[in-house]
C-alpha cells in the first residue's frame, strides 16, 4: 500500500500531501522535507526508484511537478508509476489540459478526485471512465443547487490573470510527445 | 484556461490563493494570513447565521491555510455542521477538512460519527461513499468502534452498489490495519472471498487488497481464495487486449488486479490441487512468454504495466522456489533487464536476482551474469542503481567467484560515493572473511581495505582483523610484514597505525630476523607515526612500545628514553602519563620473568559470530537478528560486563582506577586473561559490543538515584546531548518503567544502543530501541521489573550511541529501589505497637540519626513518606511531632512487613529514624534510602 503522496514544484513547494497512514504533524514535515531535499537532488534521467528508510520511494516529474510517493516494501513499484500516471490522467480528464497552478487554485478538486481513485493507499477503482462518472455525478449533484456564480477572476487582479501562464508548461502536452523519460 | 471549477468555484478563495502567491516574502504572507484568519473568525462567531455556500467557503479557506503549514485552532466545529447539509459540495468540503484536520476532541468525534452514521443509513450512493472515505482517512479507534460492524454489512449486502461496495472493502480494510481488533470477518469470510468472482472488476481490484491482507493474518479461514484467484487470473492472462474495455491499461489488461493476484497467492505455498496448479504454472508461462513478444504499443506506460505483472509473476516463481524451470526462465528473464535502455527496469532487475541468488535452484544462473552486474556497478550513472548492483554482487558472492568480487568491490570503493561507503566496506569485510582459504589473502584485503576507505573502516572491522590474526598463528608471520610494509607509506591512515601497533607489539618478533625490519626499525617506523594520531591510537602505541620492550630487550634503552620525555610523561592527557608512568616503572623495576608474564602473548579469542556481520545487519533495518544481537550483549553484561577480561595483566599493573580510555588496545574485555584460565563465562561476552574506547562517559549517578527513592516521574539524567525522564509504576512485586531518551542535538544519533543489568534479585524484559534517534526526536524504552526478592544493588542502565562519529557512553543506575514494592498498610495504634513489639530483636531493628539537609517542613515530609510508598498512620505515635508508617514489601519470594518511625528534632535540625521489619536486610536499606531523603 501506498504510505503518502505528495506532489511538489521543482522550486521544492508543496502542492499536495495526502497520508494514508496516521503520521504526527512534526513527522510528515520532516519527510517531506527530506523527500523534496531527496528527490529535487537527483539528476535528470536517473532512475525513478529510491530506498528510503524502510521504504520505497517511487517518483515521477510531469512538467513542473514532482509526484512523489512512498510504498511499502512488497509493492510494485513499476505499477506504482502508473498509479501516478493514471492520476495525472485523471487530473487532466477533470481539469482538461491540467497544469499546477489547476492544482493550486482548485487543491480541493485535487483531494476529490485523489479519493476516487485511492483509499488507505490501495487502488479504488483504475477505469479512467468510473472514477469520471463518480466526479461527475458529484458536479451534477451540486447543479441542483447552484452557488452564487463566481465573478470572472481576470477582473480582481489584472496581473495574475489566470489565462496568461506561459511559464507552467502543460502537463499533458509534455507527457504525450515522448514515450518515457523526456518529461526530465 | 482550463476548464476550471465547473459551476461552484468559489471566488473569495481564489483571490485568496493568488494573494497568497503574490506575497513576496513570509512575512507578508503570515501578516495576510492573519488577516484572514481574523476575517474568518469574526465572520464564524457574528450573529448573522452564514448561508452553506459562504461556510463551506471559509472553512475551505482554513484547509488552504491549513496545508500552507500554518496551525489553525478553530473552525472545527463549521465543519463539522458541513456534513449535514444535503447539498454534495458543501458535505464533501466538510468530510475533507475532518478528513486533513483530524481532532482527538471526543465531542466532536461524537458529532462526526453521527453524521457519518446519517450518510452510511441514507441509501444515496455518493453520501455513502464520502462518509465510507472519512472514516478510512481518519481511521482512528473511535470510529472503528462505531463501524467495524456495519461496514462488512455493507459491503457483502446484494443491493449494495458496486461503487459503494468498492469504498466499503478498502475502509474495513483500514479500519482492520489500524484496529484488528474490532473488525471480526468471522461469519462474512466465505463471502468476502467470493468477491473474487465478482463480475465488476472495479469491486474484485478494491476487495482483493482486503482479502490479501486478511489471508497474510489468517492464511487457513482464507485459503479458499487460493482457487479463486488462480482461475481469475487465468482469465484475464488468457483475454485479449481489449476484453476489459475500461481495466485494459494500455493495452494490458487489468495490470492492476493481475499484479494483486499474484501478490495475494504469495501469502500460500503452492497450490496442492494439481489442476489448479497446472492452470497457475500455466499462467506463469505465459507471463512469461509474452515478455518476449514485440510490443503492443511504444508507450512507455505499456512496457511498465506489462513488466509490473512480469515482476510479480517473478517474485511468485522466487516465493514458491520449488520448479526449477521457471525460476531458471525467470533468472533468464531479469539476466535481459539487466542490460535493457531503461534505468527503471535495470533496477529492478538487479533487486530482483538479489532474492533469487539465494534459492539453490538459480544460485548457479544468477552467477552467469556476474560481469554484467560487474559493469553496472562500474559504469551505472545512478547511485542507486550502483547500490543495487553491490547488493546483488554481495548476494552472488560463493567461494568460486569471491576473490574477483572482492577484489572488484575494493576497487568501486575507490570512487565509490560516500553515502555507500560504510556499507561497502562491511560488505567487502565480511566476504574477505567468509570465503577465505588463505588467510594472506584476508589480511591482504583488510590492509587494502584500510588503505583506501579508512575513514569508513570501522572499529568492528579492524578489532576483527586482528581477532582473527591472533587466532590463526599460520598467519601472523605474513601479517607482521605486510603491516610493516604498509606503514611504510609516507601518508597511512589511523586505523593502518592501530593495526600496525597491535600486530607488530603482539607478532613483531616473527619478522625481526631481517635486519630491514629489525626491532629498532620497527620502532622508529611505528614512533614515527606516534605525533600524527589521537589520543586512543597513542594509548595503542605506548601499549605496543611497553610490549616491545619485553620481546626485544635491545629496544628497551631507546623506549624507556622516549617514555620519559616530557612530552608524554607530562602529557596533558592522564591517561597517556599515567601510561608513560607506569610502563616506565614496569620496564625498570620488573625482572624480565614478571614483564614476559605480564606481556604474554594474547590469548586466541573465542569464536563466535562476526560482530561485522551484525553490524551489517542491523544497519539493514531491524528485525530478529538484531534481536540475536541484543541477547549476546546482555548475556556478555551478566557474564563479564563488572571485570575486564582483556588486558588484565596490564590493567592488574595498572593500580589506580582506568579512565574510559584506559584499556590499552582499545580491546577491552575482549580476550581473557593471558595467562589466566578462561573462565566459561566470559567466553560469552560480546567482544566488539563492549569493546572500543568511548569518547565521554558520565559516572554513575548516585545523586540522580536518590532523588527517586520518593517519586516515580522525573529527569533522571541529562547532558548537553541527550536527556532522559523517567517514568514508572508498580504493582505489587511488578513494576513497569517507561524510559524517554530525548535527543537534544540536531543531528542523528547512531547506533544508539542500550542493555539494562540487573542484579539476581530482580529480573526485568526489556524491549530495544531503535538504532536511530533522530535529532530533537524522543524515543521511548519499557521496562518491566519483578521484584524476585529483597535487594539492594540497583540495575544499571547502559547508554551507547555514536554522535557525530564519536561513541558515547553512559552508565545510570536505575532508580529501583525496594521500597517501590511497597503496599501501604493501614492500622490503628494498637495494632501498630503489638508489632513493633513483636519486631523487637536486635537484627530486625534499623536505625539512624542524622542532621537535617532540607528545611523540616511538615508537608514535605509527609509527602516523602507517602512517596515512599508506605500508609502514613495518624494518632499513633504519643508525640504528634513524630510520623509512623506502615507497609508491606511484596517480593517474589516472600513479604516482608515494615513499620517506620521518624522523629524530628526541629531544635537540634536532627532526625532521629527507626525501621523494623522482619527481615534484617531489608530494616537496614530502606532505612539507608530514606535517611537521604531529609
Amino acid at each position: 500500500m501506498l504510505r503518502f503522496l505528495l506532489l511538489f514544484s521543482r522550486q521544492g513547494k508543496l502542492r499536495l500531501q495526502k497520508w494514508f497512514t496516521p503520521v504526527t504533524e512534526r513527522e510528515k514535515k520532516k519527510v517531506i522535507r527530506e523527500m523534496t531535499l531527496m528527490v529535487l537532488a537527483r539528476p535528470p534521467r536517473s532512475c525513478n526508484f529510491l530506498h528510503w528508510r524502510d521504504l520505497k520511494i517511487v517518483y515521477k516529474r510531469y512538467a513542473s511537478l514532482y509526484f512523489c510517493c512512498g510504498l511499502e516494501d512488497q509493492d510494485n513499484e513499476l505499477l506504482t508509476l502508473e498509479v501516478l500516471h493514471r492520476y495525472v490522467e485523471l487530473l487532466d480528464k477533470y481539469f482538461g489540459n491540467v497544469c499546477e497552478l489547476d492544482i493550486i487554485f482548485n487543491f480541493e478538486k485535487a483531494y476529490f478526485i485523489l479519493d476516487e481513485f485511492l483509499m488507505g493507499g490501495e487502488i479504488l477503482e483504475t477505469s479512467k471512465t468510473a472514477v469520471g462518472i463518480a466526479m461527475e455525478e458529484a458536479e451534477t449533484l451540486q447543479e441542483v443547487t447552484p452557488p452564487p456564480p463566481p465573478p470572472p477572476l481576470t477582473h480582481t487582479h489584472g496581473h495574475l490573470s489566470l489565462t496568461h501562464l506561459p511559464k507552467y508548461v502543460n502537463m499533458f502536452s509534455v507527457l504525450f510527445t515522448d514515450n518515457g523519460g523526456v518529461y526530465e | 484556461m482550463p476548464a476550471v471549477s465547473k459551476g461552484d468555484g468559489m471566488r473569495g478563495l481564489a483571490v485568496f490563493i493568488s494573494d497568497i502567491r503574490n506575497c513576496k516574502s513570509k512575512e507578508a504572507e503570515i501578516k495576510r494570513i492573519n488577516k484572514e484568519l481574523a476575517n474568518i473568525r469574526s465572520k464564524f462567531k457574528g450573529d448573522k447565521a452564514l448561508d452553506g455556500y459562504s461556510k463551506k467557503k471559509y472553512v475551505c479557506k482554513l484547509l488552504f491555510i491549513f496545508l500552507l503549514g500554518h496551525d489553525i485552532d478553530f473552525g472545527h466545529m463549521e465543519a463539522v455542521n458541513l456534513l449535514s447539509s444535503n447539498k454534495y459540495t458543501e458535505k464533501q468540503i466538510g468530510y475533507l477538512f475532518i478528513s486533513v484536520l483530524v481532532n482527538s476532541n471526543s465531542e466532536l468525534i461524537r458529532l462526526i460519527n453521527n453524521a457519518i452514521k446519517n450518510d452510511l443509513s441514507s441509501r444515496n450512493p455518493t453520501f455513502m461513499c464520502l462518509a465510507l472515505h472519512c472514516i478510512a482517512n481518519v481511521g482512528s479507534r473511535e470510529m472503528a468502534e462505531a463501524f467495524a460492524g456495519e461496514i462488512p454489512r455493507i459491503l457483502v449486502a446484494g443491493d449494495t452498489m458496486d461503487s459503494v461496495k468498492q469504498s466499503a472493502a478498502l475502509c474495513l480494510l483500514r479500519l482492520y490495519k489500524a484496529s484488528p481488533d474490532l473488525v471480526l470477518m468471522g461469519e462474512w469470510t466465505s463471502r468476502v472471498v467470493h468477491l473474487l468472482n465478482d463480475q465488476h472488476m472495479g469491486v474484485v481490484t478494491a476487495a482483493i487488497s482486503l482479502i490479501t491482507c486478511l489471508s497474510s493474518k489468517n492464511p487457513d479461514e482464507f485459503k479458499t481464495c487460493v482457487s479463486l484467484a488462480v482461475s481469475r487470473l487465468s482469465r484475464i492472462v488468457s483475454s485479449a487486449s481489449t476484453d476489459l474495455q475500461d481495466y485494459t491499461y494500455y493495452f494490458v489488461p487489468a495490470p492492476w488486479l493481475s499484479c494483486k493476484l499474484l501478490r495475494l497467492l504469495q501469502c500460500y505455498p503452492p497450490p496442492e490441487d494439481g489442476a489448479v496448479k497446472g492452470r497457475l504454472v500455466e499462467c506463469l508461462e505465459t507471463i512469461l512468454n509474452k515478455a518476449q513478444e514485440p510490443p503492443k504499443s511504444k508507450k512507455v506506460q505499456h512496457s511498465n504495466a506489462k513488466n509490473a505483472i512480469l515482476f510479480e509473476a517473478i517474485s511468485l516463481i522466487i516465493h514458491y522456489d520449488s520448479e526449477p524451470n521457471l525460476l531458471v526462465r525467470a533468472c533468464n528473464q531479469l539476466g535481459q533487464f539487466l542490460q535493457h535502455r531503461e534505468t527503471n527496469l535495470r533496477y529492478l532487475a538487479l533487486e530482483s536476482m538479489c532474492t533469487l541468488a539465494s534459492s539453490e535452484f538459480s544460485h548457479e544462473a544468477v552467477k552467469t551474469h556476474i560481469e554484467t552486474v560487474i559493469n553496472a556497478l562500474k559504469t551505472e550513472r545512478d547511485v542507486s542503481v550502483r547500490q543495487r548492483a553491490a547488493d546483488l554482487l554481495y548476494a552472488m558472492c560463493d567461494r568460486s567467484n569471491a576473490k574477483q568480487i572482492v577484489a572488484e568491490m575494493l576497487s568501486y570503493l575507490e570512487t565509490a560515493d560516500y553515502s555507500i561507503r560504510e556499507e561497502m566496506v562491511l560488505k567487502v569485510a565480511i566476504l574477505a572473511e567468509k570465503y577465505a582459504v588463505d588467510y594472506s589473502w584476508y589480511v591482504d584485503t583488510i590492509l587494502n581495505l584500510i588503505r583506501i576507505a579508512g575513514d569508513y573502516v570501522s572499529e568492528e572491522v579492524w578489532y576483527r582483523v586482528i581477532q582473527i590474526v591472533i587466532n590463526r598463528d599460520d598467519v601472523q608471520g605474513y601479517a607482521a610484514k605486510t603491516v610493516f610494509e604498509a606503514l611504510q607509506a609516507p601518508a597511512c591512515h589511523e586505523n593502518m597505525v592501530k593495526v600496525g601497533g597491535y600486530i607488530l607489539g603482539e607478532f613483531g618478533n616473527l619478522i625481526a630476523g631481517d635486519p630491514r625490519s629489525s626491532p629498532l626499525v620497527q620502532f622508529n617506523l611505528l614512533h614515527s607515526k606516534f605525533h600524527l594520531c589521537s589520543v586512543p591510537t597513542r594509548a595503542l602505541l605506548l601499549s605496543a612500545y611497553i610490549k616491545f620492550i619485553n620481546l626485544f630487550p635491545e629496544t628497551k634503552a631507546t623506549i624507556q628514553e622516549v617514555l620519559r620525555s616530557d612530552s608524554q610523561i607530562r602529557n596533558s592527557d592522564v591517561e597517556l602519563q599515567q601510561r608513560a608512568v607506569e610502563y616506565l616503572k614496569l620496564s625498570s623495576i620488573a625482572s624480565t620473568d614478571v614483564l614476559a608474564t605480564v606481556l604474554e602473548e594474547m590469548p586466541p579469542f573465542p569464536e563466535r559470530e562476526s560482530s561485522i556481520l551484525a553490524k551489517l545487519k542491523k544497519k539493514k533495518g531491524p528485525g530478529a537478528v538484531s534481536v540475536e544481537l541484543e541477547d549476546g550483549k546482555e548475556r556478555g553484561e551478566l557474564n563479564g560486563g563488572g571485570d575486564r577480561g582483556g588486558d588484565a595483566a596490564i590493567a592488574a599493573s595498572n593500580a589506580s582506577t582506568p579512565s574510559p580510555s584506559a584499556d590499552l588496545l582499545g580491546l577491552r574485555s575482549t580476550a581473557p586473561a593471558s595467562g589466566a584460565t578462561p573462565s566459561a563465562g566470559s567466553l560469552l561476552v560480546d567482544v566488539f559490543s563492549e569493546a572500543g574506547p568511548s569518547a565521554t562517559s558520565a559516572g554513575v549517578n548516585d545523586d540522580g538515584f536518590l532523588r527517586f527513592v520518593c517519586k516515580n516521574n522525573g529527569v533522571l539524567f541529562e547532558n548537553q546531548l541527550l536527556q532522559i525522564g523517567i517514568k514508572s509504576e508498580y504493582r505489587q512485586n511488578l513494576g513497569r518503567m517507561y524510559l524517554f531518551y530525548g535527543n537534544k542535538t540536531s543531528v542523528q544519533f547512531v547506533s544508539f544502543n542500550t542493555t539494562v543489568s540487573c542484579p539476581g534479585e530482580l529480573f526485568r524484559s526489556t524491549k530495544t530501541v531503535e538504532p536511530l534517534v533522530e535529532g530533537g526526536a524522543q524515543v521511548q524504552q519499557v521496562i518491566n521489573i519483578e521484584c524476585l526478592t529483597d535487594f539492594i544493588d540497583a540495575p544499571l542502565l547502559n547508554i551507547k550511541f555514536r554522535y557525530g562519529g564519536a561513541l558515547q557512553n553512559i552508565s545510570l543506575k536505575l532508580p529501583v529501589t525496594i521500597n517501590k514494592f511497597f503496599q501501604p498498610t493501614e492500622m490503628a495504634a494498637a495494632d501498630f505497637f503489638q508489632r513493633w513489639k513483636q519486631l523487637s530483636q536486635p537484627q530486625q531493628e534499623a536505625q539512624k540519626i542524622f542532621k537535617a539537609s532540607h528545611g523540616m517542613d511538615t508537608e514535605v515530609l509527609k509527602a516523602k513518606l507517602l512517596g515512599l510508598g508506605t500508609a502514613l498512620l495518624e494518632n499513633v505515635d504519643p508525640n504528634p511531632e513524630n510520623y509512623v508508617c506502615a507497609g508491606v514489601i511484596q517480593t517474589k519470594a516472600q513479604q516482608v512487613g515494615c513499620l517506620l518511625r521518624l522523629e524530628p528534632n526541629a531544635q537540634a535540625q536532627m532526625y532521629r529514624l527507626t525501621l523494623r521489619s522482619s527481615k534484617d536486610t531489608v530494616s537496614q536499606r530502606v532505612c539507608d534510602l530514606l535517611a537521604e531523603q531529609f
